[in-house]
This record gives structure tokens, C-alpha cells and sequence, in this order.
């Protein structure tokens, strides 16, 4: 019990948990992210109704505005769409997938950006020289066209009746791939100046491999310029996963993620039905606006020269 | 620890395209040029010389971060640029110039001591892992405490006392020090020089020092190797050298040390500058600044000639200077 109890004290006192303490700002990024996070995990368990059980879903209830208005139900607090599916519910079943790609389509451009951007400044020469002049290539198209671009060479190579179940990876590492630049550029250029650092040649003169090196060496000193990258980068990854379900080739549209939700509300917009779109993009906005303040706090929480 | 003719070119052509749109041949700069040296166990060999003379290059040879363009370094009878030698490189440690730069700032200490420790697989128990890191931290002047610091957190003295300690984790026999006290404050060069020399008593270590301060030279070497563009000039036992320097660089550079005695003795001022090492000059580099240059100077490169034993020098006016007092020049 005492070992459980000095472990908490410690944790309680760790730099980390201490600059969180010390910050309003990161406390609230901290709650709301987790308050987004926390109700798309739980979706199935905690949201009032399941919008894709279609046997509980009546056509008569759509339309609904939310509660507080006149025409409201309490059933429904933030309103119906057209079909009579609840807002609230399908905002959480749609975070979840928002969520879920955007993050796994970072972490692949994460994993990929900074392995190639790390080898190549250490490496450097020819495949320093390859390696860069792919991404400038890549650089020249638009994200979403490589995206879009992976998408259709993995329709025709992989079988069609594969197509639904796998979309979504398909999505997440369309992606993950047209992001990767970024990382890569960055730590490049970080890499090629911390590796004439003296204590990289230090850790040489020790005897340290060069993969050693690199990892445990130059990547922590070039992940905080990352890091930051990552959390904006996951709002832009969400943008895109959005947008490719809007032209088709995303999620199938029985599973709307926040993007789609946003896209099929804006056809009610003018009509007068309004909650239909504003309802997931505030979602949206607070979802990316937490992810970036966390983003931000955890770069100086991370940097022991601003301890 | 034996060091035979060894030189070093760098290449510093433009890049490609540039090279093959203005038609511009490579070109390489020769850093260091036939440098040999010997040093013997438990002394200190310091090198000295203007900034570009190769002195650091000839220490990131011996260590391993340049490979030698030619010749070659033998410690301990084996030749380092035989792969079977990897393991003395255990031997040898390297202390650097800029404590700010020469420790990771995002590890702790006790992190960056042990580095050494656990690179080479010498202790695998982690407490006394520790304990001895611990024993590292003290006996540069720390406390065991410090290792739970970061380095942003300790003074350039402490800083570079850390990067000692780290050079000893491993314990080698022989220390690079490429300039180890120039970044530091006076009042606490003095003190990383004492704790060096104490060091290297208790430890019965081997010193190469990299300096360009004739001072701290004069304080910590045994024998002192003057170096000038590139090739050793004199190499000299240290008493010999400041008393009696036969070189004319070297008188220069003794002539320009300022005299704390306050005996009124003329300070002379190095004159000259530095020839461009892109375009040296022919025959000894040194004739455009010696006074006692002619004609076979300009032409034919002094080789470094041993008269008594333990020094050498490379001048052929040292031959025509025979009879001459040295007192009076």
C-alpha cells in the first residue's frame, strides 16, 4: 500500500505533473480533450441512442430541433437530422472514427517522417540527396491528391468486396503517406545540426553505434519541434479524412465521421435546420482546439531548459 | 601512443553543378601534413599553434572521429586503423572543448557519466552501476547528488568536471583534451588544470593537451609539440622549449606572452597573419613571416631534424645559426 502511495506522490511531483498543475491552460486542453476523447471511446456504452441500429430509428422524429427550443424534445438534446438519427449520439459515433484516423494516419507519418529525415541528416551524401528530392517531389503535389492517389491504386488492387472493410485503413495510410514531408524536413534539419553537436562526437568517441547514436542521442533532441507538428497535424489529418469521405473515396457513409456529419448538415444549413451541421463542428473546433493548446503545453512541459 | 606521418585532407570543392558549369577543378585542403609524434606513458604531450594549424584535426585523428588520409597512429603497438583494434578504443577517451555543447542537454548526468560504462558492457549491475558513478562525481570534486541534475543546471567549471568524469567512466589510460579549459573563466581554468594533473597522478594517465594558450601549456605539459600550418614545427621537453625555443614560430609565439613579472620586458607581437592553407607557400610554410628567411627557404621544405634526443626541430636556419647565442635573438 505505502509502495502505491509513494508511487503517487511521485508521479504527483514529476516535472511533467507539476508544470500541468501550475497551468489553467493546459488544465482545460487537458479535461476537453479528454471529455472528446472519453465520449467517442465510450460511444457504445454512454451515448443515449445507437443512430446505425436502424430498427430505432423513425423517419416521423426527423427534423427535430434541440431541447431548449420550442419544438424540442428532451429525447433528443441537441436535435435529429433528416432520417431521425440523434446529434449527440452520432457526433460520438463520429468522433470515434475522426479520431481513430486521424491519429493512426499521424502516427504513420510520424514513424515514417522521422525515421527518413533522422537517417538521412545523419547519414547524409547520396542518401540524403534521394531521400529529400523524393519529398520535394511528393511536396509538389497537393496532400490530397497523393491521398487520393493511394486511395485508387488500393481500390484496384485489392478485391472488391474488401472495399468497405478495409476503407478505412486504406484512408489512414493514404493519409499518413502524403503527411510524412513535413516530419522529414524537420528533422533533417534539426539532425544536421545537432549531429556536429560535440556531444554526438562525444557519444562517438565513446564508441556508440550509429544507430544508438541516432536514437537515443539526436531523435530526443529533434522531437520537440515534432511533437507540435504531430497535434496540428492531427487536426489537418482529421480535415483530409473529412474531406476524401466527401468526395467518395473515405468511410463508407453508413459510419459518417465528424467530417461527413459536418458536410451532410450543410445541405439543411439554409433551409433552417442549422443544428444538423453546427452541432459537430462545434465539436470539431473544440476537439482541434484542445489537441493544439495540449500540443503546445507539452512541448514546454518537455524542454528542461524552460523548467 | 606513436604517431606516424600522418596527414589529412578535407575536400572543400563547391558543389557539383557548380563545379561543372564553371568548369572548376576539385580542390582539397591539406590540414595536417607528415605529422609524427611519439608520447610516453603518464606524460603530457601538448600541441600548440595559431587557430587552423591542425592541432584539433591531428586529435579527431587519433581518436577516430577523422580517418587519416595518410600514415598511420599506433597505441599500444597495435595500428588503429586495423578493425581487430576497435576494442582500445576503450583506452582512449576524448575531453572536448565546449562544455555547453559536449553533454546532451535532455540527459541527466548520471546518464551521460555511465554512457561509457554501458556502452562498453563493463558493469551490468545497476547499483553498482551507480555506486560508481557516484565515485566518478566525486573524485572530479561533485557530489553524488548532481547526477540527478540536467546539464543546463551546472556552471561551464562543473560542466567540463562532468566531462571529465565521463572521459574516466571507461578507464582509459590515455585522454584526448582538445582546448578543455578555453571556454572556461581564468579563475576556474585553473582549477580544471589542477584537477586534471591531480588526475592523472592518482589514475597514472597519458595526456595529448590542444591548446593555444602557451600559460595553461606552460602549467600542465611535459613536453610541448609547436604545430604551423598544418606540419609540426619543434617538439621540444617543455622546460627546454620555453627556455631555449630554436624555431623561429616558436621564440614568436614565447616572444608574445605577456609578462606578469612585470620585469618591463618588451612584449613582442606575432607578426604576420596565418598563409591561406588553400595556397601554402612553397618550401617552408614559415618564410613569409621569418626573419630569417633566403633563398633555400622559399624553395625546399624543412624536414624535422632530432638533435638532442627527446626534441626536434624543422628549420634550415637552425644549420646557418650554429655559434649563435640564442640569448641574443
Amino acid at each position: 500500500m505505502s509502495q502505491v502511495e509513494s508511487w503517487l506522490r511521485q508521479s504527483w511531483n514529476h516535472d511533467v505533473v507539476w508544470s500541468l498543475r501550475h497551468s489553467p491552460t493546459a488544465i482545460i486542453a487537458v479535461f476537453s480533450t479528454l471529455i472528446c476523447v472519453g465520449g467517442a471511446l465510450f460511444a457504445p456504452w454512454i451515448a443515449p441512442h445507437n443512430p446505425f441500429d436502424s430498427a430505432s430509428l423513425s423517419l416521423s422524429d426527423g427534423f427535430t430541433p434541440p431541447s431548449w427550443t420550442q419544438a424540442g424534445n428532451t429525447t433528443y438534446l441537441l436535435g435529429t437530422d433528416d432520417q431521425g438519427r440523434d446529434i449527440l449520439s452520432t457526433i460520438m459515433y463520429g468522433a470515434r472514427i475522426s479520431l481513430a484516423v486521424g491519429v493512426a494516419a499521424v502516427l504513420f507519418s510520424l514513424v515514417l517522417g522521422v525515421g527518413l529525415g533522422l537517417v538521412a541528416g545523419y547519414v547524409g551524401g547520396r542518401l540524403d540527396a534521394f531521400i529529400m528530392r523524393v519529398a520535394d517531389i511528393q511536396l509538389s503535389f497537393p496532400a490530397i491528391l497523393i491521398a487520393l492517389l493511394i486511395d485508387g491504386v488500393a481500390r484496384v488492387v485489392l478485391p472488391r468486396e474488401a472495399h468497405d472493410d478495409i476503407a478505412i485503413y486504406v484512408l489512414t495510410v493514404a493519409i499518413g503517406v502524403s503527411g510524412w514531408v513535413q516530419y522529414a524536413r524537420t528533422v533533417r534539419g534539426a539532425t544536421l545540426v545537432e549531429r556536429h553537436k560535440e556531444y554526438v562526437q562525444a557519444a562517438r568517441v565513446i564508441g556508440r553505434s550509429s544507430a544508438a547514436i541516432m536514437l537515443r542521442h539526436v531523435l530526443p533532441n529533434v522531437m520537440g519541434p515534432v511533437l507540435v507538428l504531430a497535434t496540428i497535424h492531427i487536426a489537418t489529418a482529421i480535415i483530409a479524412e473529412a474531406t476524401l469521405s466527401y468526395l467518395g473515396v473515405g468511410v463508407p457513409p453508413t459510419r459518417p465521421s465528424l467530417g461527413t456529419l459536418i458536410r451532410v448538415g450543410n445541405d439543411f444549413l439554409l433551409s433552417g435546420e442549422w443544428w444538423i451541421a453546427v452541432f459537430p463542428g462545434i465539436a470539431l473546433v473544440v476537439l482541434i482546439l484542445s489537441v493544439n493548446l495540449l500540443g503546445d503545453w507539452l512541448r514546454d512541459a518537455l524542454n528542461p531548459k524552460l523548467r | 601512443m606513436r604517431v606516424e606521418k600522418i596527414g589529412r585532407d578535407f575536400d572543400v570543392s563547391r558543389p557539383w553543378l557548380n563545379r561543372v558549369l564553371e568548369r572548376e577543378p576539385r580542390r582539397s585542403l591539406c590540414a595536417v601534413n607528415e605529422v609524427s609524434f611519439s608520447i610516453r606513458k603518464g606524460e603530457t604531450l601538448a600541441l600548440v599553434g595559431e587557430s587552423g594549424c591542425g592541432k584539433s584535426t591531428v586529435a579527431r585523428m587519433i581518436v577516430g572521429l577523422h580517418t587519416p588520409s595518410r600514415g598511420r597512429i599506433v597505441f599500444d603497438g597495435a595500428d588503429l586503423a586495423d578493425p581487430q583494434s576497435a576494442p582500445l578504443r576503450r583506452r582512449m577517451q576524448m575531453i572536448f572543448q565546449d562544455p555547453y555543447a559536449s553533454l546532451n542537454p535532455r540527459w541527466r548526468v548520471r546518464a551521460i557519466v555511465a554512457e561509457p560504462i554501458v556502452a562498453h558492457g563493463l558493469v551490468r549491475d545497476q547499483a553498482r552501476l551507480a555506486a560508481r558513478v557516484s565515485e566518478l562525481l566525486a573524485q572530479v570534486g561533485l557530489v553524488a547528488e548532481d547526477g540527478d541534475k540536467f546539464p543546463h543546471e551546472f556552471s561551464g567549471g562543473q560542466r567540463q568536471r562532468i566531462s571529465i568524469a565521463r572521459a574516466l567512466s571507461a578507464n582509459p589510460e590515455f585522454l584526448v583534451c582538445d582546448e578543455p579549459t578555453s571556454a572556461l573563466d581564468v579563475s576556474v581554468q585553473a582549477q580544471i588544470l589542477n584537477l586534471m594533473k591531480d588526475l592523472q597522478t592518482r589514475l597514472g594517465l597519458t595526456y595529448l593537451f590542444i591548446s593555444h594558450n602557451l600559460a595553461v601549456v606552460a602549467h600542465i605539459a611535459t613536453r610541448v609539440g609547436v604545430m604551423y600550418l598544418g606540419s609540426l614545427v619543434e617538439i621540444a621537453d617543455a622546460k627546454q622549449l620555453f627556455e631555449r625555443p630554436r624555431h623561429p614560430y616558436t621564440r614568436m609565439l614565447i616572444d608574445a606572452i605577456p609578462d606578469l613579472q612585470m620585469t618591463g620586458k618588451a612584449r613582442t607581437p606575432v607578426a604576420g597573419e596565418v598563409p591561406n592553407p588553400l595556397a601554402p607557400p612553397s618550401g617552408c610554410a614559415f618564410h613569409p613571416r621569418c626573419p630569417h628567411a633566403d633563398g633555400r627557404c622559399r624553395s625546399e621544405r624543412p624536414e624535422l631534424i632530432t638533435q638532442e634526443p627527446g626534441s626536434a626541430v624543422a628549420c634550415q636556419a637552425i644549420g646557418r645559426r650554429v655559434g649563435l647565442d640564442h640569448s641574443s635573438l
